[in-house]
């Protein structure tokens, strides 16, 4: 099987985080973060309830590797390695001739091999509207929710602090 | 290094596989541990072998700790173990933790710093007395804690607000340098910053709960405040080639704290507060903490103090931080060395013997 631009090894990435996307790579790096938090289970009913997919073939993967992940010295300093963490990539080609990436944190081949696809399928005119509308949005939302929910337990512990007046005028 | 070659034992080794085996699994009439369950239940477990383990990955961990019986120094050997089986494909962007959603943040330098103290699910404020309720498996479920409407705002660094004045040290500009990587060259010194960073975020959380405390008592103390620790998620974000764009790939819970500490100022620098800065995978503010300690210790050097205490010893301490290792070499000596002791016992019996000949010579003459 080929193996497109193996990214090998620690590859320099601490520039800055994106440079002026085009409209089209912010989309794709949109729907790729909401791909990257769903689990397996999720997009495989997603992507059986969608009506023709066409066939795909891997080109790499699903395989199981690990990213250096990368912290800056007193917050916001220069870059220090933290430790790593186990990611999944896959890269799948739709019978269209699409290609689709996915990087997902974990070890869930099935989680990155349906995250390429739904990248492939996201690309293509015909599948974009009704996709967006029946598994990114939806996806989006509840975990929007499950944020907004996590910071609302959290504002709840806010320490709400009393004046003690005092005896001294 | 004079170990011998033994052979034999590999029957006696089987059975004692055989009975831990057993012994791992426990009384057979309870059911086996979930794997799920000890990520939801034993989570502070979990992130304390993904940190020492130096891998970020819960499922993993879980299984370290059930495979090292909850032997949480075996399970991050366990893992450490296991990442030297997977490729790395890249280095990730330098989280922001400046992005983080938070889930607790508190300062103990300012009360009333910009969107407030969020105390989040500590233990603080327990009383430690243990709660017998808990040994109830059929408990029912706590009721769902309550809930308020977020401050939007962002919650600034301690050392942001300070900053402008330059009562406090900023961060540095970035320098663009790849940073060292203790995984893949072994430490050398002097160790820079980065190098012994990446150290005592994978050390011992015992070794540095130690060592911090001991500048606390006065072995190169640095008069720490605790300036802001902070507990919730970052994204983890990728550049991968084939994209061409950074993309975020899910997200992580971290620890981060920022200690402040006194600095009285040298020739170059005025008197201003220096920071210590900690940060771990997971839940752990005890580590972060003795993180932020040690770091500001080891940067004695650098600030123009004098190193006289054992955290202020770089060779110290990242050559004894690591558990892993510090296992290895220590139990090492159960391993045979029945060659060693014979040519000790042979030297002692010889100096015995020099030694009862000479007194012998004496009492004649």
């Amino acid at each position: 099987m080929p193996e497109p631009s193996p990214a090998s090894s620690a590859s320099a990435n601490s520039g800055p985080a994106d440079p002026a996307l085009t409209p089209e790579q912010a989309a794709r790096r949109h729907w790729m973060a909401v791909l990257a938090r769903a689990d397996a289970a999720s997009l495989r009913a997603a992507l059986d309830a969608h009506a023709g997919v066409p066939a795909w073939t891997r080109l790499r993967g699903p395989e199981s590797g690990m990213t250096m992940l990368r912290a800056r010295q007193g917050g916001g300093g220069s870059p220090f390695n933290l430790g790593e963490a186990a990611i999944c990539r896959c890269t799948i080609r739709l019978a269209t001739g699409r290609l689709g990436h996915a990087y997902v944190l974990g070890r869930d081949g099935a989680h990155a091999e349906l995250a390429a696809v739904f990248d492939a399928l996201l690309q293509e005119a015909d599948h974009a509207a009704p996709l967006q509308a029946a598994v990114i949005a939806p996806l989006a939302a509840a975990q929007a929710a499950q944020r907004a929910a996590t910071a609302r337990r959290a504002a709840a512990t806010r320490v709400e602090f009393f004046t003690m007046a005092s005896m001294r005028t | 290094m004079a170990y011998v070659a033994v052979k034999g034992g590999e029957k006696a080794i089987d059975a004692a596989h055989a009975w831990l085996a057993v012994e791992r699994r426990g009384d057979p009439a309870l059911p086996a541990l979930d794997l799920a369950q000890i990520e939801a239940q034993l989570g502070r477990a979990v992130d304390r072998v993904m940190a020492e383990g130096a891998l970020y990955d819960r499922r993993l961990a879980a299984l370290a700790i059930r495979q090292a019986q909850g032997d949480l120094v075996e399970a991050a050997f366990l893992l450490r173990a296991f990442r030297t089986t997977l490729p790395r494909f890249l280095a990730s962007l330098p989280l922001e933790t400046s992005a983080m959603a938070i889930r607790r943040r508190v300062s103990a330098v300012f009360k009333d710093l910009p969107g407030g103290q969020m105390l989040g699910p500590t233990t603080d404020y327990t009383h430690r007395l243990l709660d017998f309720a808990l040994a109830d498996p059929a408990a029912a479920l706590p009721p769902a804690p309550p809930e308020a409407v977020p401050d939007a705002a962002r919650m600034p660094r301690v050392h942001d607000m300070l900053g402008q004045d330059g009562l406090i040290e900023g961060d540095g500009p970035p320098t663009g340098d790849e940073p060292a990587d203790l995984t893949r060259q072994p430490v050398s010194f002097p160790a820079s910053r980065d190098l012994r960073l990446q150290a005592l975020a994978r050390g011992d959380e015992g070794f540095l709960l130690a060592m911090g405390y001991s500048t606390q008592r006065g072995y190169g103390g640095t008069h720490p405040f605790a300036g802001e620790i902070r507990l919730g998620e970052v994204a983890v974000e990728i550049a991968p080639p084939e994209l061409g764009f950074a993309i975020d790939i899910g997200e992580i819970t971290v620890t981060e704290c920022q200690m402040v500490n006194q600095f009285k100022g040298s020739k170059t620098v005025p008197a201003q507060f220096t920071r210590g800065y900690g940060l771990v995978f997971g839940h752990n503010e005890r580590k972060a903490m003795a993180m932020a300690l040690v770091d500001r210790a080891l940067r004695a050097e650098e600030l123009g103090e004098e190193v006289t205490a054992p955290a202020q010893n770089a060779e110290f301490v990242l050559y004894h931080c690591d558990n892993v290792e510090a296992t290895g070499f220590v139990e090492h000596l159960k391993l045979p060395h029945y060659v060693d002791f014979q040519s000790e016992l042979e030297a002692i019996r010889r100096l015995r013997a020099t030694a009862a000949a000479a007194s012998a010579e004496e009492v004649v003459a």
